[in-house]
C-alpha cells in the first residue's frame, strides 16, 4: 500500500503537532530545570508553523486517505481558532506553571497531543477516527487535569475525568458500533446514504444517533451530561481548565455539527427535539446555577455550560423541519461564530483568574477579587470587559454573538426560544456582573488575611491583550469573521 | 462639513473617555476636569450648528460613519439620523449635559475619583448622544446599554457604601428587564421589515397588521418603562438617588430617563397603527404621575422627594405620548430638563453647604443664610409647580388641555389631580427646607456657606430657561416649537385645535390648580404648622402606606428577589443531590417493595447504578477515598439522560404524551 502525497500533505499541519509533540516529549528529560521554557517556546513555534500551511489548504473541499479526513474551509476554520486558542494557553501557562511549581517539559507534549486529536476530530469524515481524534484529546487532558500531582483536589478532578469520560466514550463507540452495523461502515457518506434507505423509523439507527447524542452531550457538557464539569474545572491547573473549557469544547463541537448534518442529516426530525429538550434544560441550569457558586472556576464552568446550551440553539435551528437553506446555514455559521467569540472572552476570563495568586497558592474564589480595581485598575478593567462579554452585552463580541444566534433562531419561526435564551441571558447578568460589583464596590479588609496579588508576565500580557483585542474588535467590527463563517459553513455536506 | 460636525459630536466626549480613562492618573485634577466639561462644551457648539443647518433646510439628513455588520440580507451602518427630534434631544443632551459638568467641577472638588467621575460622566454623554442619534435600532440599542452601564457605574460612585452598591444593582437588573424586552421589539421589527433602519421601517409599516404593530409596541414600551421609570418597573429611580447629585440631575432627571420618551416618539408611526399600545401608554403615564406624586407628598429626604417628581413627570410625558400630543411630550421633555436640572443642583447647593445634610426634617429657615440658592429653588418649584408664565406652565398645560380637548377626561381629571399633588409637594419642599425656625444641627450651622460660582454660574443659566424655556411652544400645538418638530412627529389623524376661549379656560383652571396646591402648602408648612403632623396623625395608616411607598420594595422583594434566589439554591441543591436521593429512593423502594419489584430492582437498576462502584472496587483501592462515591452518581446521571432521551423519542413516535404532542 502506498501513501500518495497529496495525502500526506492533507495532514501536514497534524503531523507538524505530532512531531513537536513527541520531539517535546523526547527532549523533556535532557534539558535543564531552568531552561524548560525552550519545549514552550518549541510547541509555540509548530503552532506559527502550522497557521499558514492551514490557512493555504482553506480552498475547495478534499478529501484524503480514501476519504477518511477532508479538508474544507469548515475544518481550516476551526483548526485555525484552535492554534490561536493552544497558542494563547501555552502563553498562558508559562508564568503559572512555574508559580504552581509544575513546570514540566511534558505539560507542552500532552497539550500538543490534545491538540493533534482536536485536529482530527475537526476534519475527520469517518466515525471511527472521529472517535479516535477524541480520545487522543481526551487521555491527554486526563493526564492535565491531574497535573497537580501534590494536589488531591486535581487528581480527584483527574480520576473522576478518566472515569467518566470512558464511560461516555463507550457509549459513544456503542453508537458507532450500531452505525456500522446497520451502514456497513463508518464512513459519515455511507452512514448518510443508509439513513436514506431506512428511512426515520428505523430503531437501530435511532438509538445509535441517541447514543451519539450522550457521547458527544459529554463532552460538550450539556445537561444532563454536565457533571463532571463544575469538579474537574476547579481541580484541574487553571490552565488546563482554560484549555478544557475553550479548545476541547471547540473541537467536540467542530465534530458534533459535521456528524449529525453530514451523516444524521436525514434523521433531523428525530434529532431536532431531543436537542431542543437538552438546549433549554442547558440553559436554565448552567444560568440558574452559577448564581449560587462561590468559586470563579466553578461559576465559569457552570458559565460555560450555558454557553454550551447558547450554541446549541444554532443547530436546533439547523435541525428545525421547515428550515430554508439559507437559515439553515445562517445558524450553523452563528454556531461557528459564536465559539469564535466564546473563545476569546472565556480565554481572558480563565486568564485573570491564573494571574490572581494569595500567598503560594491560587486566589480562585470570587472574594479573592474584592476591591481589585483599586490595587489593579488593568487587570480589573479587563476582567470587566470579559465579564460584560459573556453576559452578552453591546458592544463587545458576546453580544454579537448571541445576537446572530437569536437572529437565525428568529428567522427559523423559534422566536419563543430566542424569548428564552435572552431572559436567562439576563439572569446570567446577575452573576457575571457580581464579580464586576465585587472588584470595583467593595474594599478589601486587609486585616482579614493575605492579600491576593497579581502575578503578571509579559507571556500573560500578550494572552490578555490578544483575547481583549478579539472581545473588543470582534464586537466592533465582526464582518470578517461572519463573511468567514459565512462561506465556511456552506462546505458542509 | 456637516458629516464631520455630526460625528464630532460624540466623537469629542468619547476622545475625553480614552483620555482621562487611559491617562488619567498620569495629570492632574484641573486638567481631568477641563477635558471633561470642555468636550462636552465643543460638542454642543456643534450641535448649534447641526441645529441651524437642520433648521435651515428643514429636512432630515442621515450620517453614515462605516458599515457595522453585514451577512446575508442584514446590514447595519454606525449612522447617524439627523432631524428635528434629534435636533432638540441633541441640544438638550449637549446643553444641560454641559451646564451639570460644570457645576460638578465644583460639587466634586477634593472628591476621590474626581478623574474617574468625569471619565464615567464622559461616557454617559457618549452613550446617550448615540443613543439620540442612532439612525438604527442598534445603534439605539447600543446606546440604550450603554447609559444603563453609566448609570449602574454613578450610582455606585460610592462603591464604599453597601446601599449604593445595591442600589447600582438594582437599577442595573430592573433595567435589564425592560431591555429584554426592547430586544424582542428590535428582533420583531427585524423579523417583519428585514432591516433595523427608522427610515425604511416608517416607510414600510403601512403593511404591517394591527396585531404585530401593537405586539412591537407593547415590546418597545417595556423597554421604555424599565428606561424612564414607568410602572411597574419605577422603583430603582428613588434608590438611584445614591449617586452623587449631579449624576442624580444629569441623568435620573434630565436625559437618561427621558430616553423612554424619546423612543417612543421616535416610534410614533408604530404606535400610532396600534390603538391598544397607545391607550396602555397614556394609563401607564397617567398612573405613574399620580401614583409617585402621591408618594412625594410625605418623603423626607430632599432628593428623594425630586426623584418621584421626576417618575411623575415623566409620567406625564408618556400620558402626553399615550394621547398623541408627541410634541407637547418632547416640548414637557425640554422643559422638564430645564427645571429639574436646577432644582436636584440646587438641591446639591443645600446639601453642599449643610455639609452633606439630605433629611428636610434637619433643615429650615435656609433662605438667610444661602439666598442665591434659595431664589433659583423658588425659581425651579415655580416652574414645576406650573406657574404662569414659567417653563413648567406651557409644557404641562399643553398635555392636560390636549387631553381635555381630545376628550380624554379620566386621564385629563388624573393629570390636573397630579399637578394639584405637585403644587403641593414642591412647595411644602421649598417651605420646609428654606422657611421657618432653622432644624439644623449647631455642629453643621457652623459652616452653612454659599457655593463657588462655578456652581452657581450653571445654576443661573439653567434658571433662566426654566422661566423663557416654555415661550418657543407658545401658542399651545401652535408655537415655532411644534412648527419645527412637525415633520418627525405628525401623526395619521387630524389636528383639531380648539377654540381660543377653550384654551384660555383651561390655562386658567391649570393655573388655579397649582395655586391651590401652593395655598394648601402655605398653609400647613407655614402658616399652622401644626396642622401636617395633626393631619398625618389623622390617618396614620394612609400616612405610613404613603411613606413606606405603598410598600411595593417588599413586596417585589417577596415576589420576585427572594423565589428567585431560592430557585437558584433549590437547582444547586437539585443538582448536587438528585442522584443520591434517586439512588436512595430506588433503595428504599427495594426495601419495601412487593417481592417481585424486589428482585428486578436489585438486580438492574440498582446494579447499573452501581456498576461503575463494582469496577472502581475491582480496579484502584487507592481512588475510593477520593471519589467517595461520587463518581457513580455523575455516570448514573448520564444514563439516566440517555434513558430519558430513548424515552422522549419513545413517546415522540407513539404520540402518547403531553410533552411528545408538545414537540410536534
Amino acid at each position: 500500500m502506498t501513501l500518495p502525497l497529496s495525502d500526506i500533505q492533507a495532514v501536514l499541519p497534524e503531523l507538524i503537532v505530532v512531531a513537536a509533540a513527541c520531539l517535546v516529549l523526547g527532549l523533556d528529560p535532557i534539558t535543564p530545570q531552568s531552561k524548560k521554557t525552550w519545549l514552550a517556546w518549541l510547541s509555540l513555534g509548530s503552532l506559527v508553523l502550522c497557521v499558514p500551511i492551514t490557512i493555504s489548504q482553506m480552498g475547495t473541499r478534499v478529501s484524503a486517505f480514501s476519504d477518511l479526513v477532508v479538508l474544507d474551509p469548515y475544518a481550516c476554520f476551526w483548526k485555525l481558532l484552535l492554534y490561536l486558542v493552544s497558542g494563547l494557553t501555552i502563553l498562558l501557562s508559562l508564568a503559572y506553571l512555574k508559580a504552581e511549581r509544575i513546570n514540566l517539559g511534558e505539560y507542552y507534549g500532552f497539550l500538543l497531543l490534545s491538540l493533534s486529536g482536536m485536529m482530527i476530530m475537526v476534519s475527520a469524515v469517518d466515525l471511527l477516527t472521529i472517535y479516535l481524534g477524541t480520545e487522543l484529546m481526551s487521555l491527554s487532558l486526563y493526564v492535565l487535569a491531574g497535573f497537580k500531582r501534590f494536589e488531591a483536589r486535581s487528581l480527584e478532578a483527574s480520576a473522576k475525568y478518566f472515569v467518566l469520560g470512558s464511560f461516555s466514550s463507550g457509549i459513544l463507540l456503542y453508537g458507532i458500533s450500531l452505525l456500522f452495523g446497520v451502514a456497513g461502515s463508518t464512513r459519515l457518506s455511507a452512514i448518510a446514504a443508509a439513513v436514506a434507505n431506512r428511512g426515520l423509523d428505523d430503531p437501530a439507527l435511532v438509538l445509535a444517533m441517541i447514543l451519539l447524542v450522550v457521547g458527544f452531550g459529554f463532552k460538550i457538557a450539556v445537561v444532563p451530561f454536565h457533571m463532571w464539569t463544575p469538579d474537574v474545572y476547579e481541580g484541574a491547573p487553571t490552565s488546563v481548565t482554560a484549555f478544557m473549557a475553550v479548545a476541547s469544547k471547540v473541537a467536540s463541537f467542530g465534530a458534533f455539527v459535521r456528524v449529525f448534518l453530514e451523516g444524521l442529516g436525514g434523521l433531523k426530525a428525530n434529532w431536532y427535539g431531543l436537542f431542543l429538550v437538552v438546549c433549554i434544560a442547558t440553559l436554565v441550569l448552567g444560568n440558574v446555577v452559577a448564581i449560587v457558586q462561590t468559586n470563579i472556576k466553578r461559576m465559569l464552568a457552570y458559565s460555560s455550560i450555558a454557553h454550551a446550551g447558547y450554541a446549541l440553539i444554532g443547530i436546533v435551528v439547523a435541525g428545525q423541519a421547515d428550515t430554508e437553506g439559507a437559515v439553515r446555514s445562517a445558524g450553523l455559521s452563528s454556531v461557528m461564530l459564536y465559539l469564535a467569540v466564546y473563545a476569546f472572552m472565556t480565554l481572558g476570563a480563565f486568564a485573570v483568574v491564573a494571574m490572581l495568586r494569595k500567598g503560594g497558592l491560587e486566589g480562585e474564589e470570587i472574594e479573592d477579587f474584592t476591591g481589585l480595581a483599586k490595587r489593579q485598575p488593568i487587570a480589573a478593567f479587563l476582567m470587566l470587559v470579559f465579564m460584560v462579554s459573556l453576559a452578552g452585552i453591546p458592544p463587545t463580541a458576546g453580544f454579537i454573538g448571541k445576537f446572530y444566534l437569536f437572529l437565525a433562531a428568529v428567522n427559523a419561526g423559534l422566536a419563543w426560544l430566542a424569548v428564552i435564551a435572552v431572559l436567562f441571558a439576563a439572569v446570567s447578568a446577575y452573576y457575571y456582573l457580581r464579580v464586576v460589583m465585587v472588584m470595583y464596590m467593595r474594599d478589601l479588609d486587609i486585616s482579614a488575611g493575605l492579600a491576593p496579588r497579581f502575578a503578571s508576565s509579559p507571556a500573560m500580557t500578550v494572552v490578555l491583550a490578544c483575547a481583549i483585542a478579539g472581545v473588543v474588535i470582534l464586537g466592533l467590527y465582526p464582518d470578517p469573521l461572519v463573511s468567514l463563517t459565512t462561506s465556511a459553513v456552506l462546505t458542509l455536506k | 462639513m456637516f458629516d464631520l460636525l455630526v460625528t464630532l459630536i460624540p466623537a469629542l466626549p468619547l476622545t475625553a473617555v480614552l483620555l482621562n480613562g487611559l491617562l488619567g492618573t498620569r495629570y492632574s485634577h484641573e486638567v481631568a476636569h477641563r477635558l471633561g466639561w470642555g468636550s462636552v462644551a465643543v460638542s454642543f457648539l456643534c450641535a448649534i450648528v447641526v441645529f441651524a443647518d437642520t433648521l435651515k433646510t428643514g429636512v432630515a439628513q442621515e450620517v453614515t460613519v462605516y458599515t457595522w455588520i453585514f451577512g446575508g440580507d442584514l446590514t447595519i451602518n454606525l449612522a447617524f439620523l439627523i432631524d428635528p427630534l434629534t435636533c432638540i434631544m441633541l441640544l438638550v443632551v449637549t446643553g444641560v449635559g454641559f451646564l451639570i459638568h460644570l457645576y460638578s467641577v465644583g460639587y466634586m472638588h477634593g472628591e476621590r475619583g474626581f478623574t474617574r467621575f468625569f471619565t464615567y460622566m464622559n461616557l454617559f454623554m457618549v452613550s446617550m448622544l448615540l443613543l439620540v442619534m442612532g439612525n438604527n435600532y442598534l445603534v439605539l440599542f447600543i446606546g440604550w446599554e450603554g447609559v444603563g452601564l453609566c448609570s449602574y457605574l454613578l450610582i455606585g460612585y460610592y462603591y464604599d457604601r453597601v446601599s449604593a452598591a445595591k442600589a447600582a444593582t438594582k437599577a442595573f437588573v430592573v433595567n435589564r428587564i425592560g431591555d429584554a424586552g426592547f430586544l424582542l421589539a428590535i428582533f420583531l421589527v427585524f423579523v417583519n421589515f428585514n432591516t433595523l433602519d427608522y427610515t425604511q421601517v416608517f416607510a414600510q409599516a403601512g403593511k404591517l397588521s394591527t396585531e404585530t404593530a401593537t405586539a412591537i409596541a407593547i415590546c418597545l414600551l417595556i423597554g421604555a418603562i424599565g428606561k424612564s421609570a414607568q410602572i411597574p418597573l419605577y422603583t430603582w429611580l428613588p434608590d438611584a438617588m445614591e449617586g452623587p447629585t449631579p449624576v442624580s440631575a444629569l441623568i435620573h432627571a434630565a436625559t437618561m430617563v427621558t430616553a423612554g420618551v424619546y423612543m417612543i416618539v421616535r416610534n410614533h408611526v408604530l404606535y400610532d397603527m396600534a390603538p391598544v399600545a397607545m391607550t396602555t401608554v397614556a394609563w401607564v403615564g397617567g398612573l405613574t404621575a399620580l401614583f409617585a406624586a402621591t408618594i412625594g407628598l410625605v418623603q423626607n429626604d430632599i432628593k428623594r422627594v425630586l426623584a418621584y417628581s421626576t417618575v411623575s413627570q415623566l409620567g406625564y410625558m408618556f400620558l402626553a405620548c399615550g394621547i398623541g400630543a408627541y410634541a407637547a411630550a418632547i416640548f414637557h421633555l425640554m422643559t422638564h430638563a430645564f427645571f429639574k436640572a436646577l432644582l436636584f443642583l440646587s438641591a446639591g447647593s443645600v446639601i453642599h453647604a449643610l455639609s452633606g445634610e439630605q433629611d428636610i426634617r434637619k433643615m429650615g429657615g435656609l433662605k438667610a443664610k444661602i439666598p442665591w440658592t434659595h431664589s433659583l429653588f423658588l425659581v425651579g418649584t415655580l416652574a414645576i409647580a406650573g406657574i404662569f408664565p414659567l417653563a413648567g406652565f406651557w409644557s404641562k398645560d399643553e398635555i392636560m388641555a390636549h387631553a381635555f380637548t381630545h376628550h380624554y377626561y379620566a386621564l385629563y381629571a388624573i393629570a390636573v389631580l397630579g399637578a394639584f399633588l405637585t403644587s403641593f409637594y414642591m412647595f411644602r419642599l421649598t417651605y420646609l427646607t428654606f422657611y421657618g425656625q432653622s432644624r439644623v444641627d449647631h455642629h453643621v450651622a457652623e459652616h452653612i456657606h454659599e457655593s463657588p460660582t462655578v456652581m452657581i454660574g450653571p445654576l443661573v443659566v439653567l434658571a433662566v430657561l426654566s422661566v423663557i424655556g416654555g415661550f418657543p411652544g407658545v401658542p399651545p400645538e401652535e408655537g415655532w416649537f411644534h412648527h419645527f418638530l412637525r415633520p418627525a412627529t405628525t401623526g395619521v389623524g387630524e389636528e383639531h385645535s380648539a377654540g381660543l376661549g377653550l384654551v384660555v379656560a383651561l390655562m386658567s383652571a391649570a393655573t388655579v390648580i397649582a395655586l391651590m396646591g401652593w395655598g394648601l402648602a402655605h398653609y400647613l408648612y407655614s402658616v399652622r404648622p401644626e396642622a401636617a403632623q395633626r393631619w398625618a396623625a389623622g390617618a396614620p395608616r394612609a400616612y405610613q402606606t404613603l411613606l413606606n411607598k405603598y410598600y411595593v420594595d417588599e413586596i417585589y422583594d417577596l415576589l420576585v428577589v427572594k423565589p428567585t434566589k431560592r430557585l437558584g439554591m433549590l437547582c444547586d441543591w437539585f443538582d448536587r443531590t438528585v442522584i443520591d436521593g434517586m439512588v436512595l429512593g430506588v433503595w428504599r423502594v427495594t426495601q419495601s417493595g412487593s417481592a417481585f419489584s424486589t428482585g428486578f430492582e436489585k438486580y438492574v437498576i440498582y446494579g447499573l447504578i452501581n456498576i461503575m462502584g463494582y469496577a472502581n472496587h475491582l480496579s484502584a483501592r487507592s481512588w475510593r477515598k477520593l471519589q467517595s462515591g461520587m463518581v457513580h452518581h455523575y455516570a448514573a446521571m448520564i444514563v439516566a439522560g440517555l434513558f430519558i432521551l430513548v424515552h422522549l423519542i419513545l413517546v415522540w413516535w407513539t404520540g402518547s404524551s403531553v410533552i411528545g404532542l408538545a414537540l410536534r
